[in-house]
């Protein structure tokens, strides 16, 4: 995190620079099916992020060093196009990226029932247009829309949300400036129905007490977004029927 | 990904052309739908999505502060660049960017620099020192046919948009970038053994050689490029040629009509 306590973060109101409650998410919006190449797609803004992502699969697995004899193997490509960030990002992948992509991976072959599909490969791709801190909670929410999209059975949807620390306060989903210089940065993966957790990273510094604040603040997030994402799946599966869900 | 039944779609294909038609019933130069929207994206400082049939484009702009080339220190540069990510397609593969990638971003690279429309010296902020990159980078999402015309309309109405954050570089207020033409590109893909405009996916997975035109304001050349295997006669071209005047105006309209 940043550098801690150099930049007002809360108003004297107690409100954030963005006029949000401390446990207020910013806008979420989200469609599916809007990439007609994919098998299965969603597009995600939340607040000023922007993401996309396209499912492709169950296909064959290969290089074939990649199968598993008893389920599917998920293959996750999170990537910020370049002019995602104030500053141009140089295309191809980083270390962050890599990172990123793994563990939003491993998240959805804790939710896809990959045992339905042994030696296969399910191609998830997740792209950033725009940027505007928690792009990795952006993704992991655009993939569940879009791997439902593409059909694949999952126990349930999985949302990605972020809480942190400002100014000694815990708030629910940092924007660009909380992230920068507030102290502390917990996204989850969440999965929204049974609450259990798929998807973990924190940095900076919590208590425990903060910690439980922050666990909160997610899972009450994470129920508001499933509902835009089932609103979203929604709309999609009437398009498809003429009307007729 | 080996793409199994080209021969048999081939074959319907060049049965279709016998009787002048099109696989998805489309006339000989007609295109698909499109729609342009510009200041798509929050951090690129000229943005814009293209829907071209069912294919789908972004392309942003972004500008850098660089020093410039020893030998043209008053000069400041553009860069065009495509990616054609894993994302666009059951066929494309993660990797280095591909010869295909290459090729499409240089296509609509020279289009662009070649009509002239940057003057490249209003980009020079202290001479010698310092002057204005800009940087278009075009982002496939979903290539279902004629990618080349929809990054190249994308690319265009992108940095027709686009606006100089002056005030982030320290050099004053934001502008918007001065671009004095708008160069849009028509391709034309051999099928059925005859050339079609705005070839769709099946098309170019049962066609042949396509050739790419880039026209300016005036109707003038400004790149032109022949890809995949296949020749064609001066007659042909001349008949294309035609084809892309109307038809690089329009699409120039359309650009104009969401710029202004």
């Amino acid at each position: 995190m940043g550098g801690y306590g150099d930049v007002q973060l809360l108003r004297e109101d107690g409100l954030r620079l963005d006029g949000r409650r401390v446990d207020e998410m910013r806008e979420v919006k989200i469609e599916a099916g809007i990439l007609p190449a994919a098998d299965g797609s969603a597009w995600v803004q939340h607040g000023l992020n922007v993401a996309v992502c396209a499912v492709y699969g169950p296909m064959e697995a290969h290089p074939r060093k990649i199968q598993r004899q008893d389920r599917a193997v998920i293959d996750v490509r999170y990537n910020m196009a370049p002019f995602s960030t104030s500053d141009r990002i140089r295309p191809g992948f980083n270390r962050r990226s890599r990172e990123i992509s793994k563990v939003t991976a491993e998240s959805l072959e804790s939710v896809v029932l990959v045992e339905r599909y042994p030696r296969s490969k399910i191609r998830v791709e997740i792209e950033i247009l725009a940027a505007e801190a928690g792009t990795r909670c952006v993704g992991i929410t655009a993939a569940a829309v879009a791997l439902a999209d593409a059909g694949i059975p999952m126990r349930d949807l999985i949302v990605g949300v972020a809480s942190g620390k400002i100014e000694d306060t815990v708030v629910l989903d940092l924007d660009k400036a909380e992230d920068n210089y507030g102290q502390a940065d917990l996204p989850m993966g969440i999965l929204p129905t049974t609450g259990e957790i798929a998807f973990l990273q924190m940095d900076g510094d919590l208590s425990v007490e903060e910690y439980n604040t922050c666990v909160e603040y997610n899972m009450k997030a994470a129920k508001e977004i499933h509902e835009i994402q089932i609103d979203a799946l929604r709309r999609r599966y009437e398009e498809k029927n003429g009307g007729n869900a | 990904m080996v793409e199994l039944v080209p021969s048999l779609l081939r074959q319907e294909l060049a049965a279709l052309a016998e009787n002048d038609e099109r696989i998805d019933g489309r006339g000989q130069w007609e295109s698909r739908d499109i729609t342009l929207e510009t200041d798509c994206l929050y951090n690129a400082e000229g943005s814009a999505k293209v829907t071209w049939g069912e294919t789908v484009i972004y392309a942003g702009v972004k500008f850098e502060i660089r020093t410039p080339w020893p030998d043209r220190p008053t000069q400041g540069s553009l860069m065009c660049g495509a990616e054609l990510r894993p994302v666009a397609g059951r066929k494309y593969e993660p990797g280095p960017p591909s010869p295909e990638s290459i090729e499409l971003g240089r296509v609509v690279d020279r289009g662009i620099r070649e009509s002239g429309c940057i003057d490249m010296d209003s980009l020079c902020i202290i001479p010698g020192e310092k002057v204005l990159g800009i940087m278009i980078d075009i982002h496939v999402l979903s290539d279902k046919g004629n990618i080349f015309d929809a990054c190249a309309l994308g690319a265009i109405a992108a940095l027709r948009t686009a606006i100089v954050p002056a005030e982030r570089f320290d050099i004053g207020e934001d502008y918007p970038l001065a671009v004095s033409m708008t160069p849009t590109m028509c391709s034309f893909t051999r099928v059925g053994g005859r050339y079609v405009l705005d070839a769709s996916e099946e098309e170019e997975l049962g066609g042949d050689e396509r050739i790419h035109i880039t026209l300016g304001d005036e109707g003038h050349l400004h790149s032109l490029q022949k890809g995949l295997k296949g020749t064609f006669t001066p007659a042909e071209f001349d008949e294309i040629l035609q084809v892309a005047q109307r038809r690089c105006a329009e699409l120039a309209d359309l650009v104009n009509s969401k710029v202004e």
